[in-house]
């Protein structure tokens, strides 16, 4: 039931959209990819918003789109956060607020005014024109105005695009409260690796309007054959959690990985961390790049690195430079990989299921 | 003043009010069509509302006059109704004024609705509002700098005009006896000094109508 299904098959001169896709009902999915990818078509034909001949939306069960029938967008249960803010000028903060509100049954509100404004931090905006406020208010304002229809599904198409750094700072936290407060399945378009590492559980990578990729986003970011780069490089991001922090020496120890570290070698996996203030039991991420990532045959506990963990060697792929290689590797259930020259990876003799000790020198942590 | 030269006043105003209103209802759907559709037509249509702008009076008045007239398609039909024929009478001015005025009521409106865009529209849908829900709540509050201008136009239009009145009115005093009728027939008479006061009194108002146009609506302050 707590799926999306979602099938498009669409061209024009020029560009075609051709995707079948399942994504879960639950949690935040980005939809990454260059301009030109197709995202935001993908996303405005499971608005509605453009006309598809042939397509499929099923979502959580009750069918929006298929041969017969085609709900318009007023009938679908969409929350829709446009790039710009796009607030109606001629209403007020609390009217444009309450638009989408007053046409949703009573029976049918789950989301209300109140805890939308509080989530967004609008509230002191409330009698203000559109045109007073700042681009980042103005696109909080739109993000709530979405939430305020109780949505069975928001959809956001790269809400943060339009604002320089500072305002994307600002709205980023809210977002990620919005992840962790409410229940509600998000469509993302993005192509931000910075929001992507923040926001996704689910990642689905576009490409000339075709989908190359979907799945979890820490299995997706370690598959070797699209290694999707993050900003620069390739990398991993890992969901963990706090478990301990050393006042002394201003460091936080997190706990990735999944069940299985038991099993492993090396005892449960945590990384240590600068402490950034958050208290033992905060659900964090954390980034490793695979060129912080260095292996041994041989534990060094003489070294400056201060994670040293084992792992298991799980596939070894070129990178696109003849020197370099790719190397996947298993830390206590977590993916990691780990950029090396060829080299290396010959005079260490690296083949899957080899067990190796892996140095990582940064470990970025992420909210 | 005269008697017939008030009456005149009162048949231009409420000759302008009827087409004014007429136009207001016809002209919406003609200007947001003309400005949301992709059809090849739109050059066409668009071209044959602006036809009254350069066309003389007389040439528009004159096919009208064919038209509604006792062996014309449209005379044909008003006939078989049994309201006889429109030329002569107000509501056949109403028809030609409403011929007449249609661009400056259109164009207004369909450069309106141009400058909002698709986007509140897209917007309103996804809040939930129906398309008509979305024009009664979304459009006309912000198309209504273009309602003000096409008002002010429509209205000031017809109540200038005077070729097509003359060729499908004449001049019936208090059926088609307008202001600007009243104005040459004074002038025939030689009787200028009555000339001069209705004649003064359209430049005060035409001025007036338009000052208020642009210090009411003001272009360029909407983003």
């Amino acid at each position: 039931m707590n799926t999306i299904h979602v099938r498009f098959k669409l061209a024009y001169p020029g560009f075609s959209l051709d995707v079948d896709l399942d994504i879960p009902g639950i949690g935040v999915t980005v939809l990454f990819g260059h301009s030109g990818s197709g995202k935001t078509t993908l996303l405005r034909c499971v608005a509605g918003l453009q006309p598809v001949a042939e397509g499929e939306l099923v979502v959580n069960g009750e069918v929006w789109q298929d041969a017969t029938t085609t709900l318009p967008t007023h009938r679908r249960p969409i929350g829709y956060v446009f790039q710009e803010a796009s607030l109606f000028a001629h209403l007020d903060i609390r009217r444009n607020l309450e638009y989408g509100l007053r046409r949703v049954p009573e029976a049918r509100r789950r989301v209300g005014l109140k805890q939308a404004i509080d989530l967004l931090g609008i509230g002191h905006l409330l009698d203000r024109m559109p045109d007073r406020l700042s681009g980042g208010e103005r696109q909080r304002v739109g993000i709530a105005r979405a939430l305020a229809v109780s949505p069975e599904i928001l959809l956001m198409d790269e809400p943060l695009a339009a604002l320089d750094l500072a305002r994307k700072q600002e709205i980023l936290p809210y977002l990620e409260r919005l992840h962790d407060d409410l229940e509600i399945p998000v469509l993302y378009v993005s192509h931000s690796p910075d929001e992507v590492a923040r926001l996704a559980d689910h990642l689905v990578v576009m490409e000339q309007g075709r989908v190359v990729a979907s799945g979890g986003l820490t299995e997706t970011l370690a598959r070797l054959d699209l290694p999707i780069r993050l900003g620069e490089d390739a990398g991993v991001v890992l969901d963990g959690e706090v478990v301990e922090i050393d006042a002394n020496w201003h460091l936080a120890r997190v706990r990735v990985g999944s069940g299985q570290a038991d099993s492993h070698p090396g005892g449960p996996v945590s990384l240590w961390v600068r402490d950034s203030g958050h208290p033992v039991g905060h659900r964090a991420r954390v980034r490793i790049l695979a060129r912080d990532v260095s292996l041994a045959l041989d534990r060094h506990d003489d070294s400056s690195i201060l994670n040293t963990l084992s792992a298991t060697v799980v596939e070894v792929a070129d990178d696109t430079h003849p020197a370099l290689s790719l190397v996947r590797l298993d830390v206590g259930g977590a993916p990691l990989v780990a950029r090396l020259t060829r080299r290396s990876v010959c005079g260490l003799d690296l083949l899957p299921g080899k067990l190796i000790w892996v140095q990582i020198k940064a470990v970025a942590l992420i909210g | 003043m005269s008697p017939s030269d008030l009456g005149a006043i009162w048949l231009t105003l409420k000759l302008a009010s009827v087409t004014t209103a007429l136009l207001l209802l016809i002209g919406t759907p003609i200007a947001w069509w003309l400005a949301r559709t992709p059809s090849f037509w739109k050059g066409p249509v668009g071209a044959v509302v602006a036809l009254p702008i350069v066309l003389p009076p007389t040439v528009i008045g004159f096919y009208l006059l064919v038209v509604m007239g006792p062996n014309g398609p449209v005379g044909h039909f008003t006939q078989s109704l049994g309201l006889g024929v429109l030329p002569f009478t107000f509501a056949g001015l109403v028809v030609a004024s409403v011929f007449y005025s249609l661009p400056f009521v259109v164009q207004p409106l369909q450069n309106a609705f141009e400058a909002i865009g698709e986007r509140p529209l897209e917007v309103a849908a996804t809040l939930r509002a129906s398309p008509l829900d979305t024009f009664f709540s979304v459009v006309l509050p912000l198309a209504r700098p273009g309602y003000l201008t096409a008002t002010v136009l429509g209205f000031a239009h017809t109540v200038g005009e005077f070729g097509v009145v003359l060729m499908i009115g004449g001049n019936i005093p208090d059926e088609t006896r307008v202001v600007s009728v009243q104005i040459y027939d004074h002038v025939e008479a030689m009787e200028y000094a009555q000339a001069h006061w209705l004649a003064a009194g359209m430049v005060a108002f035409s001025f007036l109508v338009l000052l208020a146009l642009y210090t009411l609506n003001p272009s360029g302050r909407r983003r």
